[in-house]
């Protein structure tokens, strides 16, 4: 929570200056109580109206004072709270954006949405409220304290017990609170996921009559949650009556000593007055500062959560190592490389050595969970080899500064998603200078160009969410094209034609073999046909490599590589 | 929503409660009498401690005992205010979440996938909670504060009138600025929400296409475009704060005024000649005048957020209160089991208005046999498939099933009969075993395995670092796009539906995979009537009709055979499918 607090840093000024007007205003209430003790001691006791009269107005210009200075404070704690929330989001955000892919599968994207928005949230309200009370009522409380040590030095002792004991409870309540409110976060947590669940599985859950038991199992996540958050409310719910006793309480005990000191001729009536005044002072204030704290400790157990998640991302890697490129080199080199997610024990792929030259298309074939897209991601090193090297131009992926290795990257992933924007904006994503007929020359390798055309404003047309307002084979071919734009010098095409038809397919693969320059492709597949015609075919089966050459080298020596070719051809040859 | 609607729509919520509403107006009242009645016995303690040798310490201990007896049962009674107040607060907001959630059960598929996830997301969860503090903090604070004001009225008439006439004259002043204030702000915490939306949009977009983003290196981008939203949201919320944050020092303002007046007209009246009341009970004023404006400052506290709470409650019934699809009371139609005839009479459906997508479509198909649909990307396959399932509604035309009109069956009782298999697999957070049970949720763990083992998948979650029970999700990198289509099949395969729909159900598993599930899907298919949607025309050769679309449009049917002799369209497709076998 410490480290966040940096981020209001930008806002020091407003966040210094918000309680210090708060301060003001306090201490103009403060001097309230001298006045009408004033009034009585010196107005009524001398029957002087004078004096009352002046004392009344001096009480207004107090008023007046402190209003001023509070409208400032209220506008400096709102621009610091909210400046502060945003540079916490902004924060947050990046971190996210900068996480790698093994922390992005640890973290989970429910609860980092609701770090991003709940969390964040209720930070900004607890900044807020304690810029504009966390500094008054203390003020209060002490001012109040310190003003009745002037009046009577025994007296004001009462005060100091009142407010020990008052602050022992208000932490007790504090601490005891923390934790139990991280439950009621998680609890919330787990109901998210269950809206999101019915938003984006809707239609699985319909088609196979989920709605009762997805409904079960929100309904108990919400019982929890009440649970959950009634049984903190039952403790905060105690602050209030019993910050009441004690003050009411101190009351008393200052009525009966005041007596007892009045009696012997030690204080006056106004004086008892006075500090019967600062004892209310002070409970109004704890009331506030007690509703503040229950706000407050939502905002630090949101805080650590957030703070949670932003000390955990390491990022990733970045060297200034310069490199100089060695031709004759491969262009990319696998060596014993061996991988397993941080997340679950078993080895995912076991000692993969080959090597790939530059302007080579490499197909990468085997079944289901063999491995396949595992190995290509670990091209662009996202993720981090367990064992071995991987090797590009000869140097090691992990030395080369991230953002620059993946500029050279086309990458097709295997589920296609736009985002919330026009096609340019979708499609530019490796050239943002690309122009429109750049584009559009792409579109038309992609198979894309009528799609965009179709639509009434091109590429100014917009995309809806993932890409939601196209079909699969659309979203598949416009992510291809997205891919191509910007002459990528390796492409790494992951099963990327699984919603094509065959024509499209292979059209595609022709334009992209055509492309004018020299290229490093990767074409992960199902199908033979897509690999057919590449220089080197891996085929991997449970993580292990189990053939490598070109189709013929394998269809004569690699049983597997032969099974899956026949099946695939056979089955059609037998209908002509 | 406007505004007073909603705010009735709460009040139907509070409705069930209102046992305990009145339990807390009754206590509240009780609570307040005995808070106000305080200051009143201070003040004739006070009055009998005037002077040295003028105090009669007996008489104070007499009036401090009173005072401890009420003090005490006021502590009590605010605790059980306050829990009672928790209780139904977050019984309230659990009752608007679980409509809420209900209501996204029964939207219309074509709503879901037609609005942003992450906003629907954000009413359900973020604006119910800003609702609930509104609430929460609104409702005991309403009513101690109003009853304080009308309490501090009466003791205040009844101990002097002409002060408590000073008091009444200037409360306009504080009802008129929390009203302003209240009015203003309503506006700014609107906008502020619509803020917040955009953003949360952004958000959940960002977050789940984060590796896409990262492949391409524009996080950058992405940070900027959410930059935008963030400073939108910052102005938005900036104003919103800040004058709803008005109300305290104004009111407080007007407080100090009220004070000082009190004291000079009650100074006044002590003195000689008037002697009205004793010094005791001035103080007991002064007491009066500044609790009787903090309610004033709580109320409009309350207001501004009850604003910011009502702005958000419009959100959550707007969502609550979108049309749900409709659906046709069942009559038991099935009872003797589902054949599987489907006949289709002039289907047309389109997304947009003008742009018809599915025209006079007519097709019938017999029980048991296969149907295959096929066409190039984007031709409309997988919308026969929506309206087959009824997750969209066609615009006009009929579909039967077994002869009868399936809207005029429940979407469940439909459904039931059908399996599917989609094209974006879609994977429950939950074991695995969990996941494959989907469609039949007492299967044993035996015929889980077998079903898995049918489809070859058995191997690879025996894998998994807790076999069947290990929790898998739709996001997490557990399983390969492959696997979850496995799992998928695995599922249909365990339910044995009456009626199968394939769309893509093997576009992400290899060819020998497929190759090998084959022969249980010939199994599973066999006798059942199944609409298969796949571009490998080898899955599709041996189906009974083949329907050939192009741009929405149904260009050819027949079988495998009579269609390659017509040498059109599918002709066509196939040819190119060869295209390799035939340069080889």
């Amino acid at each position: 929570m410490l480290k966040l607090l940096k981020l209001l840093r930008e806002y020091r000024k407003e966040a210094v200056l918000a309680p210090a007007f708060k301060l003001l205003e306090a201490l103009f209430e403060l001097f309230v109580p001298l006045v009408v003790a004033s009034i009585i001691d010196n107005g009524i006791a001398n029957s002087h109206k004078a004096h009352i009269i002046k004392m009344a107005v001096v009480m207004v210009v107090l008023s007046f004072v402190g209003f001023t200075a509070s409208v400032i404070a209220q506008y400096f704690s709102a621009k610091a709270s909210v400046g502060f929330a945003t540079k916490i989001r902004s924060k947050l955000f990046t971190k996210i954006m900068h996480m790698s892919y093994s922390e992005l599968d640890k973290a989970g994207t429910s609860s980092l949405i609701t770090h991003m928005t709940s969390d964040i949230n209720q930070i900004q309200t607890g900044t807020n409220l304690t810029l504009r009370l966390f500094m008054r009522s203390p003020c209060i409380v002490f001012g109040a304290m310190i003003m009745a040590f002037t009046i009577n030095t025994k007296l004001a002792l009462i005060f100091t017990a009142m407010i020990t004991v008052l602050s022992v409870i208000v932490f007790t309540v504090i601490l005891g609170t923390v934790p139990l409110y991280k439950k009621v976060q998680n609890s919330l947590g787990a109901l998210t996921g269950n809206v999101r669940e019915n938003i984006g599985g809707v239609r699985i859950i319909k088609g196979f009559r989920k709605e009762d038991s997805e409904k079960e199992s929100f309904v108990n996540n919400a019982a929890e949650l009440e649970r959950s958050q009634k049984f903190v409310g039952r403790i905060t719910a105690l602050m209030n009556p019993l910050t009441y006793l004690v003050v009411n309480g101190a009351i008393m005990f200052l009525i009966y000593r005041g007596a007892i000191n009045v009696k012997s001729g030690n204080l006056t009536q106004g004086e008892v007055i006075a500090l019967y005044n600062y004892m209310t002072q002070i409970l109004v204030e704890l009331v506030k500062l007690a509703n503040l704290i229950i706000t407050i400790t939502k905002a630090i157990a949101c805080g650590q959560r957030v703070q949670g998640v932003i000390d955990s991302v390491q990022g990733e890697y970045k060297t200034d190592k310069k490199h100089e490129t060695k031709n004759g080199l491969p262009k990319v080199e696998f060596r014993n490389v061996s991988f397993r997610y941080p997340s679950s024990g078993e080895l995912l792929l076991k000692n993969i050595s080959f090597s790939v030259n530059a302007g080579d298309t490499v197909g990468i074939i085997g079944a289901t969970g063999s491995g396949k897209t595992t190995l290509v991601n670990l091209i662009p090193a996202f993720y981090d080899v367990t064992d071995g090297e991987v090797l590009l131009d000869g140097i090691n992926v992990t030395d080369i500064d991230k953002l620059s290795l993946r500029k050279r990257f086309g990458i097709v992933p295997q589920t296609a998603t736009l985002v919330k924007d026009t096609l340019r904006e979708n499609l530019n994503w490796r050239n943002a200078d690309a122009t429109d007929e750049e584009i559009m020359r792409i579109a038309k390798l992609a198979c894309v160009d009528n799609v965009i055309l179709d639509k009434k404003d091109g590429l100014d047309s917009y995309s809806d969410q993932m890409g939601k307002n196209f079909s699969g084979g659309q979203r598949q071919r416009l992510t291809v094209a997205r891919a191509l734009v910007g002459e990528p010098e390796i492409l790494i095409l992951d099963d990327s034609s699984s919603a094509l038809d065959y024509a499209t397919d292979a059209a595609l693969r022709r334009a992209i073999a055509s492309l004018p320059y020299e290229h490093t492709t990767f074409i992960v597949s199902q199908r033979t046909s897509a690999i057919l015609d590449a220089d080197k075919i891996i085929v991997l089966d449970d993580g292990e490599i189990i053939g490598i050459g070109t189709h013929d080298e394998l269809y004569n020596n690699c049983i597997t590589y032969r099974e899956i070719h026949d099946l695939q051809f056979s089955s059609n040859g037998d209908g002509e | 929503m406007k505004k007073q609607s909603t705010l009735k729509r709460v009040l139907l919520y509070i409705r069930p409660h209102i046992g305990l509403v009145a339990l807390i107006v009754l206590l509240s009242a009780a609570a307040v009498a005995m808070t106000l009645y305080v200051p009143i016995v201070l003040g004739h303690a006070i009055d009998l401690i005037t002077g040295k040798d003028r105090v009669d310490i007996n008489g104070v201990l007499n009036k401090i005992s009173l005072i401890a007896v009420l003090v005490i049962l006021t502590a009590v009674i605010q605790w059980v205010i306050g829990v009672i107040n928790n209780r139904m607060t977050y019984s309230i907001v659990r009752q608007i979440r679980t409509d809420a959630f209900l209501k996204i059960q029964t939207l219309p598929v074509s709503y879901i996938d037609s609005t942003s996830h992450g906003a629907m997301l954000n009413r359900v969860i973020a604006d119910v909670d800003v609702f609930s503090d509104g609430l929460l903090m609104g409702f005991t604070q309403l009513f101690t504060g109003v009853m304080t004001i009308v309490g501090t009225l009466i003791f205040m008439l009844a101990l002097n009138v002409k002060i408590a006439l000073i008091v009444i004259i200037l409360t306009p002043g504080s009802i008129l600025i929390s009203k302003f204030v209240a009015s203003k702000t309503f506006k700014l915490f609107r906008d502020q929400a619509a803020a917040r939306e955009v953003q949360s949009a952004v958000i959940e977009e960002s977050i789940t296409t984060a590796k896409t983003i990262k492949a391409f290196c524009v996080e950058d981008r992405i940070i900027e475009k959410f930059e935008k939203t963030n400073d939108d949201l910052k102005k938005a919320s900036v104003g919103a704060i800040f004058y709803s944050s008005l109300v305290n020092p104004s009111t407080r303002f007007l407080n100090g005024v009220i004070y000082a007046l009190v004291a000079l007209a009650g100074a006044v009246i002590v003195l000689p000649p008037v002697r009205g009341i004793s010094v005791g009970i001035l103080v007991c004023f002064l007491g009066y005048a500044n609790q009787y404006t903090k309610p004033f400052n709580e109320i409009s506290g309350v207001i501004a957020e009850f604003q910011n709470a009502l702005a958000c409650a419009g959100r959550i019934f707007e969502l609550i209160d979108t049309p749900s699809e409709s659906d046709n009371a069942s009559v038991d139609s099935f009872t003797n089991g589902v054949k599987g005839k489907i006949e289709i009479r002039d289907l047309c459906f389109s997304y947009v208005k003008d742009k018809p997508l599915i025209e006079n479509f007519n097709i019938t198909v017999e029980p048991g046999q296969m149907v295959a649909i096929v066409g190039p990307t984007g031709c409309g396959k997988t919308t026969i498939i929506n309206l087959l399932m009824r997750f969209y509604e066609p615009d006009s035309g009929r579909i039967y099933l077994d002869g009868v009109d399936i809207h005029s069956i429940s979407r469940r009782e439909l459904r039931e009969n059908y399996g599917m298999v989609l094209q974006d697999t879609w994977i429950k957070k939950g074991t695995v075993a969990e996941n494959i049970a989907l469609g039949k949720p007492n299967a044993s763990i035996d015929e889980i395995v077998a079903a898995a083992k049918q489809v070859h998948a058995h191997s690879f979650i025996k894998r998994l670092p807790k076999g069947y029970d290990t929790v898998v999700d739709n996001e997490g990198a557990v399983l390969s796009q492959g696997q979850r289509q496995l799992i998928s099949i695995a599922r249909v395969m365990l339910a044995m539906p009456a009626v199968l729909i394939l769309d893509e159900a093997t576009s992400s598993i290899d060819i020998r995979t497929e190759g090998m599930i084959q022969a249980a899907f010939d199994k599973l298919t066999a006798g059942r009537t199944s609409f298969v949607v796949a571009h490998r025309l080898s899955t599709v050769k041996n189906a009974d009709l083949i329907i050939v679309m192009k741009d929405g449009h149904i260009v050819e049917t027949g079988n495998h055979t009579e269609l390659l002799c017509r040498k059109g369209f599918y002709n066509s497709i196939y040819e190119s499918q060869f295209l390799h076998s035939e340069e080889e």
